[in-house]
């Protein structure tokens, strides 16, 4: 790590630290844009590094959200109850419950999906290009259905997730989920940082360029593709309780599976940003949170059809991104080497 | 669980009857996304909000005081029109790109309709009454609206004519050359642009009549659109592209399997099983494929 980057990395981490305090009326939109940058960077650990378009990651985000909300309540009380009479008016989590319970639960919401994508990966994974983008896409949607059928979760109606307990401050629940999904975002930061600078990277990307290829050359091609998902699903999961609990209620098909929001939210970031890169997810999910948040407040009601213009107009014309963009125009500052000469040529013809 | 499909014979021979005449349906459905996927190679998500979109134009004569079965003409017609409008405003700039670019933009369409379509028609289900009357059948134990069967009906001859079209016709020749060979199609003098719009077009009629069809005999609302798109597509993997028997018959498979699912597990797992059981499938044919070291293409 040079001496740039340690500059570049603490100014992020003061300003993070201290976005809270300086920015108070933001802090729920700061700590969903936290989650979003999970959910992108995520995305680009098998979407872009290894090639796998996957519409399918809501899935783990769904199940972390139920998961991580059914530990928290099914630990102190009984959870059919909870769900049948909205259990929130008759039981009351104490502080101390409700902590316990939500470090458990997000425990088990990261584990969870980690294991249930290592188990389906060896089927799923076999499927390319866009099959396996279909057949994800299948996947989350199967979930939203399949669990808005089940009584114990909430079935159609919702579930609703324990409400924050009274410790004093009004400001408290706002800080709490800030900081526990700015540290998630720190510790995604740091496991896919050291995840890019070892072989394990250049074996995803020998998959993405050429994946017969990379068999022949005695990567065992399927073991390294499942521990990409695996990575995918542990902050996916993660990301999914800490959003339950900040949004406060789950529905099957709007909020946990929600593939024709969050599913598509985070391919298009990873997108917007530039699908490959360390930096790409985490610009394009700032630029896209931005945007998106001027779009829910200006066109209110017309959201989701600039979401469809938006997602239509990105494809199109920015297929590689904003790191994309820049890599082309200052390839110096990516350690490319350019030939005057080249250019030159270039520019001529 | 509802074990009573098989306790009493004819709840079977009911759900088979409406299985097949649904699947008919799906055939025409997916023998449009079999066409646009064979000729230009994309896969439309959009294609089930089309055919939403085709069910609200006949359900707006139902309205305006026209019996909705015109709409199977008037329908197509319209949604030819769009369907080369969206070709030429997004389609064409995705055509030569990567599959998933094309997946990503016709799901941009797909959003954009399903909301524009909530917008101007309302959030509410809503069906066109045809009253076409119902046919008894086995000594009144089975029903079958009349509707069903001119659905059914409906569906065979438009697939057949577009069949003879497509064998016959100076455009269905030039769809076919480019489908083989695209490039080949150019070098020999035919204008693939306009083919690949023509092709999206004929898409677009074949699920606008599907849909004023669906709008007679069952119902339609906005966001219904996406199962119809992920049938259509399970449809045309099962069968493979250019097989029309096969997609006649995948269909109709997929009919009975749809009203067997809604029997036995409910009506609020159909959806559910139709994307589970299309997991299932492509599982399936990865692990046939992988014994001989390939994989799906």
């Amino acid at each position: 790590m040079n001496k740039n980057n340690l500059i570049l990395y603490s100014g992020i981490l003061i300003f993070g630290l201290a976005a809270p305090f300086l920015f108070p009326a933001f802090k729920v939109q700061l700590s969903i844009l936290c989650v979003l940058i999970v959910l992108a960077t995520t995305w680009n650990i098998q979407g872009g590094e290894m090639g796998y378009n996957s519409f399918g990651n809501i899935l783990f985000y769904g199940l972390g959200m139920y998961l991580c909300a059914s530990v928290q309540v099914g630990m102190f009380f009984p959870l059919a109850e909870w769900t049948e009479s909205g259990g929130e008016k008759t039981f009351v989590h104490t502080p101390a419950q409700f902590f316990q319970g939500m470090a458990v639960g997000l425990v088990v919401a990261a584990i969870v999906p980690t294991i249930i994508a290592g188990l389906i990966g060896y089927s799923i994974l076999g499927l390319r290009g866009h099959y396996f983008a279909i057949c994800t896409l299948g996947l989350g949607v199967a979930a939203g259905e399949i669990s808005g059928g089940i009584e114990i979760i909430g079935a159609g109606q919702g579930f609703t997730t324990p409400p924050f307990p009274d410790v004093g401050s009004l400001e408290a629940r706002g800080e709490f989920f800030y900081f526990l999904s700015f540290f998630t975002l720190i510790l995604t930061f740091i496991a896919v940082r050291s995840i890019y600078s070892t072989r394990f990277k250049l074996i995803l990307n020998a998959i993405r360029d050429n994946e017969d290829k990379a068999e022949a050359m005695g990567i065992e091609t399927m073991k390294y593709k499942i521990i990409g998902w695996m990575i995918s699903a542990f902050f996916c999961g993660l990301a999914g309780g800490i959003m339950g609990g900040l949004v406060g209620y789950i529905d099957s098909t709007d909020v946990a599976f929600d593939g024709r929001e969050m599913g598509v939210f985070m391919v298009l970031m990873a997108i917007l940003g530039g699908k490959g890169t360390l930096w790409g997810p985490i610009i394009g999910a700032t630029i896209f949170h931005i945007f998106k948040e001027g779009f829910w407040t200006f066109f209110l009601g017309w959201q989701y059809v600039a979401l469809g213009v938006l997602i239509v107009v990105i494809v199109i014309y920015f297929p590689e991104g904003i790191m994309g963009w820049l890599r082309e125009k200052y390839p110096e500052r990516f350690g490319e080497v350019v030939d005057e000469k080249d250019r030159k040529a270039q520019v001529e013809l | 669980m509802d074990f009573m499909v098989f306790q009493y014979p004819m709840i079977t021979v009911q759900a088979c009857l409406d299985g097949i005449l649904l699947g008919i349906l799906f055939a025409l459905i997916a023998y449009g996304m079999a066409l646009q996927w064979g000729v230009m190679n994309i896969i439309n998500i959009a294609q089930g909000d089309l055919v939403i979109l085709g069910g609200y134009i006949a359900y707006f004569m139902y309205l305006y005081g026209i019996h909705p079965a015109w709409g199977v003409i008037v329908a197509p017609v319209i949604m030819y029109f769009l369907g080369v409008l969206i070709y030429k405003l997004v389609i064409n700039k995705v055509v030569d790109r990567d599959l998933f670019i094309s997946i990503l933009a016709t799901f941009g369409i797909s959003i954009l309709f399903m909301q524009l379509m909530n917008f101007a028609f309302g959030a509410d289900v809503v069906l066109a009454n045809s009253d076409y009357g119902t046919t008894m059948l086995f000594n009144n134990n089975v029903v079958l609206p009349n509707s069903k069967l001119f659905s059914a009906f409906i569906s065979i001859l438009f697939a057949i004519c577009l069949v003879i079209y497509m064998k016959k016709s100076k455009l269905g020749r030039a769809i076919r050359a480019t489908a083989q060979n695209a490039r080949a199609a150019k070098i020999l003098g035919v204008d693939t642009e306009k083919v690949y719009a023509a092709t999206f077009g004929i898409n677009a009629a074949l699920c606008g009549v599907a849909g004023a069809l669906i709008s007679i005999t069952f119902t339609i609302h906005p966001y219904m659109g996406l199962p119809y798109t992920i049938r259509s597509f399970m449809i045309v993997i099962v069968a493979g592209l250019g097989n029309l028997p096969g997609v006649a018959m995948s269909g109709m498979g997929l009919g009975v399997f749809e009203e067997f699912a809604d029997y036995i597990l409910g009506t609020e797992f159909r959806i559910g099983s139709v994307f589970l059981l299309l997991v299932l499938i492509l599982v399936y044919r990865r692990f046939k494929l992988s014994r001989k070291r390939e994989y799906l293409k």
